[in-house]
């Protein structure tokens, strides 16, 4: 039986988890930026997944069900703050938060 | 494999005797909700339930005195954990206690049922922080304690800047606690385990990769740096602090910074060093990765940046997050060298932080309450228009600077003398430099308060006799322990022990 390698998973998942790393540094637009987060995320869980039927250890399955309820949660709150700027600057750019430096 | 049976049952019974003062706290939290929404009329209904709350979970916690594991290892309940619960649990009710005197927080009928329930959300996730020694459970309790701090950090939503502040707060966490998850998979991936102890037997054999422990153990210490405002990931700390309503700032800066500390106490030590012998409280890190030289450049950058950056401020606010960001470079001194009495040492400096810090932002509070300013030019003449709290004040920035015969002496006091004793003089210098540097902006704010602007008559400010008292308590509180602090002392040592 040809089985994928580990190592394609783990690749995989640290492409993934650069690709997202990048978008939150380089976007200016903060819903983006939550997306790329959950792309880091969800490349955790990819790597959690590879381990966890390499090893035949459940755990790893079980932590993702928990970052996926906390990658939800913190969306729901990013987003209602996001909205709660929106009000106030009619923007959700967030370079253009700028009342707070150095 | 866990067996479902009578002992699995008897073993949960255990476990949750063990848990009641986090129960405690999560009924706080749902009854603190269905209070507000049932008692609309009364506005601080929930400030008084979360307040009662928050005594029975203090009166549970000293009643607990059983010490061991509970839910199948992933919680562990000792002296150490207690130690850092008690100081999130006092914080948590002098937060509460100064937040009726805040007026920013009751402006213009906004409700605050919400803001005191988080409070008592916020302090169960903190709670879960201090004992768990599992990285999924950290990770959870971590992200319920940030989850309601985004919330709280932008409380005041029509304000602008507290939703920028907001805003970056709950980027900046997401990111880092995105790196800190990848960090523990890839532990996992190493180890086959996300319990501390297993780790640290695996690590211990010594057949582990070094590259991939380096990676993931630094992405971790990011994750868990970023709570204490360690120096590469402070970013968010000067403009959430400066957003933020005072109280919440006031909150941050003590109990989650509490909480950073105790887990990341636990998790260095307990993952990646071994106690050597019980007469000689040294702890040895395993051979390979020099993790005592990575904290070492963490601390100094923390304090250095900390302190070079609060020079230049001009708010009030922001001078303390700075000073805050050192405060945490200062403590995590007291890691590097891993011995008992570094730990010892944090945890002494901890409840000094504690008492100087809350004391310095609910000055701030008050005045800002009368002036509406937090900038450093309208400190000006305040010695004058309010000399009481202006006193405090003093003694408040005393501490922090570490002048005697205030708390905060003893505090650098036992972190210096511990540095010293292991023989990292070269960071005991740094330490010291740093020290006479805040000197300089601590004393700024007192001479913008006293010798700046005499002439100027402006009518003195009128403050109500309670909020004085606290101010008196917090100060006096400050002189005590810097006067009779042995029984601090023999406290922390009793906690440090339970950590062999």
């Amino acid at each position: 039986m040809n089985e994928i390698p580990q190592g394609y998973y783990l690749l995989l998942a640290g492409v993934l988890f650069t690709i997202g790393t990048i978008g939150v540094l380089t976007r200016r637009n903060a819903i983006i930026i939550f997306m790329s987060i959950e792309l880091m995320l969800n490349s955790v869980n990819l790597t959690l997944v590879a381990f966890s039927s390499f090893f035949g250890d459940s755990s790893g399955q079980i932590f993702v069900f928990f970052v996926m309820a906390i990658a939800a949660a913190e969306a729901a709150v990013g987003l209602a703050i996001v909205l709660a700027l929106f009000r106030l600057k009619k923007t959700i750019y967030v370079d253009e938060a700028n009342i707070l430096k150095y | 494999m866990i067996d479902i049976g009578a002992n699995f049952v008897s073993e949960l019974y255990k476990s949750l005797g063990m848990f009641i003062p986090e129960t405690v706290l999560v009924v706080t939290f749902v009854v603190a909700i269905i209070m507000d929404l049932i008692f609309r009329k009364y506005k601080n209904i929930a400030a008084f339930t979360v307040l009662a709350g928050f005594f029975v979970t203090g009166y549970t916690l000293f009643a607990c005195n059983s010490s061991g594991y509970a839910f199948s290892q992933t919680i562990a309940i000792n002296p150490f954990s207690q130690f850092f619960k008690f100081i999130i649990l006092l914080t948590s009710i002098i937060i509460v206690i100064i937040s009726f005197l805040s007026k920013e927080l009751y402006a213009e009928n906004r409700k605050v049922g919400e803001y005191y329930s988080m409070i008592a959300g916020m302090t169960f996730g903190m709670f879960l922080i201090c004992s768990s020694t599992n990285l999924i459970l950290i990770y959870l309790a971590l992200e319920t304690m940030s989850l309601s701090s985004y919330v709280l950090a932008g409380y005041t939503k029509e304000v602008k800047r507290s939703s920028e502040a907001s805003l970056k707060y709950v980027i900046f966490g997401a990111i880092s606690s995105g790196i800190m998850i990848y960090g523990i998979s890839i532990i996992f991936g190493l180890t086959g385990s996300f319990d501390l102890l297993a780790i640290n037997a695996k690590i211990a054999t010594g057949n582990l990769s070094i590259a991939p422990l380096l990676v993931s153990g630094i992405m971790i210490l990011a994750g868990i740096g970023y709570k204490i405002s360690a120096a590469p990931f402070h970013f968010w700390t000067p403009d959430v602090y400066e957003g933020a309503p005072i109280t919440i700032t006031a909150y941050l800066s003590v109990a989650s910074k509490a909480a950073g500390f105790a887990v990341l106490i636990r998790f260095v030590l307990l993952a990646f060093a071994t106690p050597i012998s019980q007469t000689q409280p040294v702890w040895q890190v395993f051979a390979g990765i020099d993790w005592k030289l990575v904290l070492a450049i963490l601390s100094v950058l923390t304090m250095t940046l900390g302190n070079l950056s609060a020079i230049w401020q001009t708010n009030i606010k922001r001078l303390l997050a700075y000073s805050s960001i050192a405060h945490a470079g200062y403590m995590l001194m007291g890691l590097v060298i891993m011995t008992s009495a570094g730990v010892l040492a944090i945890l002494v400096y901890f409840f000094m932080y504690m008492l100087m810090n809350l004391g310095a932002f609910y000055i701030v509070m008050l005045i800002a309450n009368k002036t509406g300013s937090e900038e450093m030019d309208d400190y000006i003449g305040i010695g004058y228009r309010a000399p009481i709290l202006a006193g405090c004040m003093v003694v408040f920035l005393l501490s922090l600077t570490g002048i005697p015969p205030t708390a905060g002496f003893i505090g650098k006091l036992y972190l210096f003398m511990a540095v010293i004793d292991a023989r990292w003089i070269w960071l005991a210098v740094i330490g010291v430099l740093n020290s006479v540097v805040s000197l300089f902006y601590y004393v700024k704010v007192m001479r913008n308060m006293f010798i700046r602007g005499t002439d100027k008559t402006e009518e003195p400010l009128q403050f109500s006799r309670v909020s004085i008292v606290i101010a008196l308590i917090l100060a006096g509180a400050n002189i005590y322990f810097g006067l009779w602090f042995e029984p601090i002392v023999r406290w922390v040592n009793e906690c440090v022990k339970s950590l062999f």
